[in-house]
């Protein structure tokens, strides 16, 4: 089943074109890569699929729902939850109340409720609090529960990100470049860690500079160059594929 | 009256340009409401009291009336941009990481004391300019005009004119717009940024300074309150005509000097302070980019 | 360092700045007091950076009020009990001043959801302030509405004009909105001052009644002063419940970061709303409250100084602490009445005092790294 599916979708900033009629779909329960290289319009594609641009043309539909035109947190209610390349953490909160307000959308109770401590809050407020130390636990962060978020080590906001998109509930998620500033080992980690999702029936969709975690995990991979799509297919069509050697991983040397 | 009302608005639209020159050449560099501007331009009206009237006791005004002018605007103008520099320096540069309403905040806090310190030391009467200039004028279309007034205007026209050339022509100027637009890459090419917003700073303070002198001459009274509303005034100059853009800021405070003359006369004079807050709130919910700025986006 | 540097910088610290600073004093208090300061400051600025490098050997303490005590409740009940006696001591003169305080505690409170909780800086909060206190004071003096049912109608005023404020400001950046609430603060006490005919302009309101409970008149001032502490702990009480609702977390992430926020799900608009609304609704509390002590209204209670009085409270307590707030409300209100001879000062000092809270102790004085969530 296709869950998510973009048409020629183009975004221009002024004059500049920072996306160009690009097409695509991912079906539900993949891992989706999009790669290409600095300035190819990855993140401004995360950005309008998550409300937080308004693409120029093109449509953008979840399932059958059509999302273009919808606020971020609109889309966030629907189903599609995200990480930023540079980590959007509640800094002052501990982790746990980081995947507390992640869960924010599926609370009943009202303030007046709240207000009179009634069933209905407390009841709910421990239910949540026991998903979250779910979520912690199975990302491994449990002992950090307590902890600032902002005070951890890198790798540790990176897991927090994820343990907090998935707290939304949603069955999308879009992460920016999880492994950027990790090391050898961390990133093996996370690349297990990406893959488990798939096993909890999450589908993807990842923008990724470590060619090994593309290449290791995605079912397919989108590749993007100036903004426009250059290619698209499994990895091993992607690796031989003359167009993106030439354009992308030709001018990569390294 | 029609005509008087523009000179009068002319003249003060002058004076709102040259300290709202102040807010939007700092606000373009460190994004920063610089709320403390607003009392440097009162301290360069108490600063030109306090000068000339000791080069009156001294003896120099009955000398040379326009010797004795030229030094205290030198004066004040060298005491107003060590102030300026001076703040900067104390109050916001260790803030320069800080959260972003945190030098707001502290901005705040250097405006209190300032005004308070002024009360303080100089009392919180109305304090008197010495009546050196006469009412001299000359006839403009039947309209009267005053020396000073056509001196303000001519003044501020002028300086704003070299302030466009410094800013687009000299190293310095071109160093300022740099570091405006991307401060990472205006060190990585070897600006030195701090130095930069120092000198920002010190010519900010200075425009304030002249506006400061030619307000007192003009009125020929000062009172420790007045940095607080000619600051929101200029403030909403600059908005009002783009922030972060010079001719922006002459034409605000124009704009701003004839709204508030022409609908003191011929709307309600009680309301006069108000009209400045009503355009603030006006462009800043319709036009936020104001009349010649440019629009940013956020980064995501 | 090497012995050069440290000479150098000594130098610098004992007489380049006491000379700059006192050159810059120098016009305002002539040659006299500055060469005064010269010496005070050559004397106190070097010493002072002495002590600080001894203060940083010894570890500042932790001055989080919940590492003293593990339940904010504990310290809550402990206070309750001089706060309960406090009119037998007698002295009317003093608990007026807790009466006023009591009020302020209110104002701070409600200033602290916009600016603590939601991070959203409020210039011109006793705008709503002014809406609750005239509210009760044109239905009291022209409708004779009662305390009791007048109250209903000017806090909801003070709410709706929260809200339809928020409507078109929460749109824009942080500092924009703080200069759109300064302005229409401004425009409030402008329309209050001159709409003489409907409010008695800067003459203000006079013969406010004060409220009656069960047939007694609290005209008293120690009647007065429970009534506010009962309106004090209703709103410590309601404040605390809501912060640990989903709405009092929305309000913090948003501050923390609006656009994580909005990628959660959470309308950013709507709790933006919501939080001025909700800040407004105690300050037309404490309006209400204010006017009835007084039973006079002018415009002169209103002006923009009142507002920063109010977020120096906010400020100084600790941002988005509860107990911090209540702590920076008392000191605020109380320093000056203690400090009778330093009044003069207060201001210069207030000044100084935000400036140096930003660069040392942005998070107040009794506030955690972590103020946010403390209970």
């Amino acid at each position: 089943m296709q869950l998510l599916t973009v048409k020629s979708l183009s975004k221009q900033f002024g004059g500049i074109r920072a996306i160009e009629d690009v097409s695509f779909g991912v079906k539900a329960g993949d891992i989706l890569s999009i790669i290409g290289p600095n300035g190819a319009g990855k993140t401004t594609l995360f950005n309008c699929l998550t409300g937080f641009m308004r693409p120029t043309r093109g449509s953008i539909l979840l399932t059958d729902r059509e999302l273009s035109a919808l606020p971020p947190d609109s889309i966030g209610r629907l189903g599609i939850a995200r990480t930023f390349q540079n980590i959007r953490l509640f800094r002052e909160m501990t982790v746990l109340e980081n995947i507390l307000v992640a869960q924010h959308a599926r609370i009943r109770y009202g303030v007046v409720s709240a207000v009179l401590r009634s069933t209905a809050y407390k009841d709910e407020e421990k239910s949540l609090r026991e998903k979250a130390v779910e979520y912690l636990e199975l990302l491994g962060l449990e002992a950090l529960a307590a902890k600032p978020s902002g005070s951890l080590a890198y790798g540790a906001q990176r897991k927090i990100e994820i343990a907090r998109a998935l707290a939304t509930g949603a069955g999308l998620i879009l992460l920016d470049e999880p492994t950027a500033g990790m090391n050898p080992l961390e990133t093996d980690e996370m690349m297990a860690l990406i893959s488990n999702l798939r096993v909890m029936g999450k589908t993807v969709l990842l923008i990724e500079h470590d060619m090994k975690v593309v290449m290791g995990i995605s079912d397919r991979i989108v590749v993007l160059d100036h903004g426009v799509k250059i290619a698209e297919g499994s990895p091993p069509e992607i690796r031989s594929d003359p167009l993106v050697i030439e354009a992308y991983l030709g001018r990569e040397t390294h | 009256m029609l005509l008087q009302q523009l000179i009068n608005g002319l003249t003060l639209g002058g004076v709102y340009a040259l300290i709202a020159l102040g807010y939007t050449m700092v606000y373009g560099i460190l994004e920063l409401i610089n709320f403390a501007h607003g009392e440097i331009y009162m301290l360069g009206a108490y600063l030109g009291i306090i000068i000339l009237a000791f080069l009156t006791a001294a003896g120099l005004t009955a000398y040379s009336l326009p010797l004795s002018l030229f030094i205290t605007l030198v004066l004040t103008v060298l005491f107003c941009s060590s102030y300026g520099f001076t703040i900067e320096k104390i109050a916001y540069r260790p803030l320069r990481n800080a959260p972003r309403l945190s030098p707001l905040i502290s901005a705040i806090g250097v405006s209190i004391f300032l005004q308070n310190y002024v009360m303080l030391t100089q009392g919180a009467t109305d304090k008197v300019f010495p009546s050196v200039l006469g009412s001299g004028g000359f006839e403009f279309f039947s309209t009267r005009v005053t020396y000073l007034q056509a001196a303000i205007i001519a003044a501020s026209g002028i300086i704003m004119v070299l302030l466009h050339l410094f800013v687009m022509k000299t190293k310095t100027g071109k160093a300022m717009r740099c570091v405006a637009q991307d401060k990472v890459m205006a060190s990585l090419v070897g600006i030195d940024i701090d130095r930069v917003i120092s000198i920002t700073f010190i010519i900010g303070s200075g425009l304030a300074a002249v506006a400061g002198v030619m307000v007192a001459l003009y009125y020929g009274l000062v009172n420790y309150s007045i940095g607080y509303s000619a600051g929101i005034k200029a403030f909403t100059a600059a908005v009002l005509g783009g922030i972060g853009s010079i001719p922006g800021a002459m034409l605000g405070g124009v704009v701003l000097g004839l709204a508030e003359s022409l609908g003191a006369s011929y709307i309600s004079s009680e309301y006069k302070d108000a009209y400045a807050f009503v355009i603030l709130i006006i462009i800043l919910l319709l036009k936020p980019e104001g009349l010649l700025g440019k629009r940013r986006e956020e980064k995501i | 360092m090497n012995g050069m540097t440290m000479k150098r910088s000594f130098l610098f610290r004992s007489l380049i700045i006491p000379l700059w600073i006192s050159f810059l004093f120098l016009p305002f208090k002539g040659l006299l007091p500055a060469a005064v300061l010269f010496v005070v400051l050559s004397v106190t600025i070097p010493l002072s950076k002495a002590l600080a490098g001894y203060l940083k050997e010894i570890r500042l303490p932790d001055l989080r009020l919940t590492r003293f005590v593990p339940a904010g409740d504990r310290l809550g009940l402990l206070l309750l009990v001089p706060a309960l006696l406090l009119p037998f001591a007698g002295d009317n003169y003093i608990t007026d001043i807790a009466t006023l305080a009591g009020i302020y505690i209110i104002l701070a409170l409600g200033l602290n959801v916009v600016v603590g909780y939601t991070g959203l800086l409020n210039l011109g909060f006793v705008a709503f302030y002014a809406i609750g206190a005239y509210g009760y004071a044109l239905l009291n003096t022209r409708l004779g509405l009662g305390f009791w049912s007048a109250m209903p109608l000017s806090v909801l005023s003070a709410t709706a004009a929260g809200f339809l404020l928020a409507v078109p400001a929460v749109r824009l950046r942080g500092d924009y909105l703080a200069l759109v609430t300064l302005g229409f603060g401004e425009i409030v006490r402008l329309i209050l001052n001159n709409w003489d005919s409907f409010t008695k302009g800067p003459n203000g309101i006079n013969g406010i009644a004060a409220p009656q409970v069960l047939d007694i008149q609290i005209g008293k001032i120690s009647l007065y002063y429970y009534l506010v502490l009962v309106f004090v702990l209703v709103t410590v009480f309601v404040m605390r419940r809501v912060q640990d609702s989903k709405t009092g977390r929305a309000w913090i992430a948003i501050r923390e970061d609006e656009i994580a926020s909005a990628a959660m799900g959470i309308s950013t608009t709507w709790h933006k709303l919501s939080s001025c609304a909700f800040g407004a609704f105690w300050a037309g509390l404490a309006g209400t409250l204010f006017a009835a002590k007084m039973r006079f209204v002018s415009p002169e209670s209103f002006t923009f100084m009142e507002s920063v009085l109010v977020l120096c409270m906010v400020i100084i307590g600790g941002l988005g602490s509860i107990v911090g707030v209540i702590v920076g409300a008392l000191v605020l209100v109380l320093l000056p009445e203690v400090l009778r001879e330093v009044q003069m000062y207060r201001m210069l000092a207030l000044g100084c005092g935000l400036v140096f809270l930003m660069i040392f102790r942005p998070q107040g004085l009794f506030g955690g790294k972590h103020a946010a969530s403390d209970r």
